[in-house]
């Protein structure tokens, strides 16, 4: 069985961002970048399921600028075993992400696909569930523990109210949330074995997919910020103030 | 133009998480609701009384019984040859079920919307709440998902919306519902709380979390929450998770304790009316966004204050 890993490069999340002055976006020059937090959750994943034997290929890929090589390099440093960088400088929303990497399901025809549930740039929180309908798959999203077995794969979700199980026939798409797995450093020994794993660099076009943006950002704009209120001396001080505000 | 709002509900009772929704969906158009569940007839009633709902659907089948996307989302896909804009609540349900209804009518989803700027413009939140874009859908349907702390709640009571029912292809055969553990609990829910006590890794362990939170939470009467990093540890469950990437919450009074204030927790909590924080290190990021700032031992201050109130 093969497993797909789509692993997206964004802004590292220790990064303030900043709001450009024109309202274009957020500047990210000479920021540092690094792969989406939860995309190194889902390759670790992929990766603890193939050393349990459930799987005997881990493929990454990502969509974006020629950088994102690095990023993929990482999640081949952790331990898959190929990447795949489907190049382009535009900007590619989560639809077109997912009809992208459906044409890569049908070229690779993994049995199970591990996203993170969420990119932290534009926290979308879409591409999974899409890829889903796209591919008529079952999904299992936010996952928390995650069990393959045989034809099915038994997954707890994180949901609002505290943990539902579901269980998804494979083929099956699933998106991981921050308490599935601790993910490993790449060791300096992996990060050199890396170098040479094979990395195939595809465009958008080579798969007739039209990436064309829906939405249209008119303006992004800073929210409006929060000042700091003052500090109070002591446990007495702080009952005053609260029951000033009638709260105690 | 007419609107679809998915009604969120555990087939008893409608959660509050829908009222947002509809006043968002109001500010577009006519408003519809679905109600997909099982044995779900008191919701819809319920439904029927909200106000500014015109007409409530309501598909009564096993296969929606616990709202699985794979089943749900052919439903609401085809409801919308009917319907021009789909909304539902930025919920885990809301979250799981829209993009899947999004990539079946082949349309950009607009996550978490902020505010509603006209028929085809919104605001909605980036990077951790740290930019808000404003963004204009060129696609003939909408589908939205809404933040719940950025629009009032309409009315429970007061509208008189006629039923209708529907009924989609059921079971998709993609996936089964096994099990929930809900956590059943006196306490106000985070996302409707008035005040929130919230506790971060300084609390050490399940007990200590337990002996220093919850008696203040009881004397606030206030929901409880939590830092990922509290959660990781296991100090709490995973539905504690206050941040970009777990609950966000806008309460009256939100009380960090041991919290230092990363940006992903300012996600979630920084719309609170007022922040309070304790901490025993002064420069703490959360005393930058603190309307009250204390700093001290919590494991001193926090009983203390307890026993004051
Ligand atoms: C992809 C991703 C998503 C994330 N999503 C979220 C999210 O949704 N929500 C979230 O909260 N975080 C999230 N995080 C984690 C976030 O970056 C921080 O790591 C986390 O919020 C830190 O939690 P904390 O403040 O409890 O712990 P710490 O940062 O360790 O802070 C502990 C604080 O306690 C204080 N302290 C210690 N002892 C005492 C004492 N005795 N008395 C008083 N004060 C004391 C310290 O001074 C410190 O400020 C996410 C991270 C990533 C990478
Ligand atoms: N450009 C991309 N390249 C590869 N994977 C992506 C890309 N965009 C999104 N993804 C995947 O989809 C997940 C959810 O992203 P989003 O829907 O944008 O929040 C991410 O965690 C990735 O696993």
């Amino acid at each position: 069985m093969k497993i797909l890993v789509p692993v997206k490069r964004v802004i590292d999340y220790n990064v303030k961002p900043r709001v450009k002055a024109d309202g274009s976006g957020v500047d990210l020059d000479n920021v540092k970048m690094s792969m989406n937090p939860f995309d190194e959750i889902a390759v670790e994943e992929a990766i603890k399921q193939k050393e349990a034997g459930k799987a005997e290929e881990v493929v990454a890929v990502s969509i974006g600028p020629a950088k994102a090589q690095e990023t993929l390099r990482t999640a081949l440093a952790m331990g898959a075993d190929r990447a795949i960088l489907i190049s382009t400088d535009e900007t590619v929303e989560p639809l077109a992400v997912a009809k992208l990497l459906a044409k890569v399901v049908e070229e690779e025809a993994p049995q199970v696909v591990i996203l993170g549930k969420q990119a932290i740039d534009d926290d979308s929180n879409q591409t999974g569930q899409m890829l889903g309908a796209l591919l008529g798959w079952g999904q299992a999203t936010f996952a928390n523990t995650v069990e393959i077995d045989g034809d099915a794969a038994t997954v707890a979700r994180e949901i609002d109210g505290g943990l539902q199980t579901v269980k998804v026939n494979l083929p099956a798409i699933i998106t991981v949330d921050l308490r599935l797995n601790e993910p490993r450093y790449a060791t300096l020994p992996n990060i050199m074995k890396a170098k040479k794993k094979p990395m195939d660099t595809k465009s958008p076009d080579d798969y007739g997919v039209d990436i064309t943006p829906r939405l249209k950002t008119l303006n992004v704009s800073e929210p409006p910020v929060r000042s700091a209120g003052i500090k109070v001396e002591d446990v007495d001080a702080l009952v005053a103030k609260l029951k000033d505000m009638g709260v105690a | 133009m007419k609107t679809l709002v998915l009604v969120e509900h555990d087939n008893q009772s409608v959660k509050d998480a829908t009222l947002a929704v509809v006043t968002a969906a109001a500010k577009l158009g006519e408003v519809h609701a679905l109600v997909a569940g099982s044995g779900c007839d008191a919701v819809a009633q319920q439904a029927a009384k909200i106000a500014g709902v015109a007409t409530v659907h309501v598909a009564d089948d096993p296969a929606y019984a616990n709202l699985l996307a794979e089943n749900t989302a052919p439903l609401i896909a085809d409801l919308m040859g009917s319907h021009d804009a789909f909304l539902a609540p930025a919920t885990t349900t809301g979250k799981n079920i829209a993009p899947r209804v999004a990539a079946l009518l082949d349309v950009m989803q607009i996550s978490d919307i902020l505010s509603v700027e006209s028929a085809n413009t919104f605001t909605r939140p980036i990077y951790a709440g740290n930019a808000i874009a404003t963004v204009e859908s060129a696609d003939a349907k909408l589908v939205i998902t809404v933040r719940g702390t950025a629009f009032d709640k309409a009315a429970a009571e007061g509208g008189s919306a006629s039923l209708e029912a529907v009924s989609g292809a059921g079971d998709a055969g993609l996936s089964a519902f096994v099990s929930e553990e809900i956590a059943e609990s006196e306490r106000p829910e985070l996302t409707s709380a008035k005040i929130i006590v919230s506790g971060g890794r300084a609390l050490g362990s399940s007990e200590k979390f337990e002996e220093v939170i919850t008696p203040l939470a009881d004397k606030l009467g206030a929901g409880i929450g939590a830092s990922r990093a509290a959660v990781d540890a296991g100090y709490v469950p995973n539905d504690y998770q206050v941040g970009q990437t777990g609950k966000i919450v806008a309460p009256e009074v939100y009380v960090a304790i041991g919290i230092s204030g990363a940006i992903q927790h300012l996600a979630g909590m920084k719309d609170s009316k007022t922040i309070i924080a304790i901490n025993k290190d002064e420069d703490a990021p959360i005393f930058q966004v603190a309307d009250l700032g204390l700093v001290a031992d919590l494991f001193d201050a926090v009983p203390e204050l307890t026993g004051k109130l």
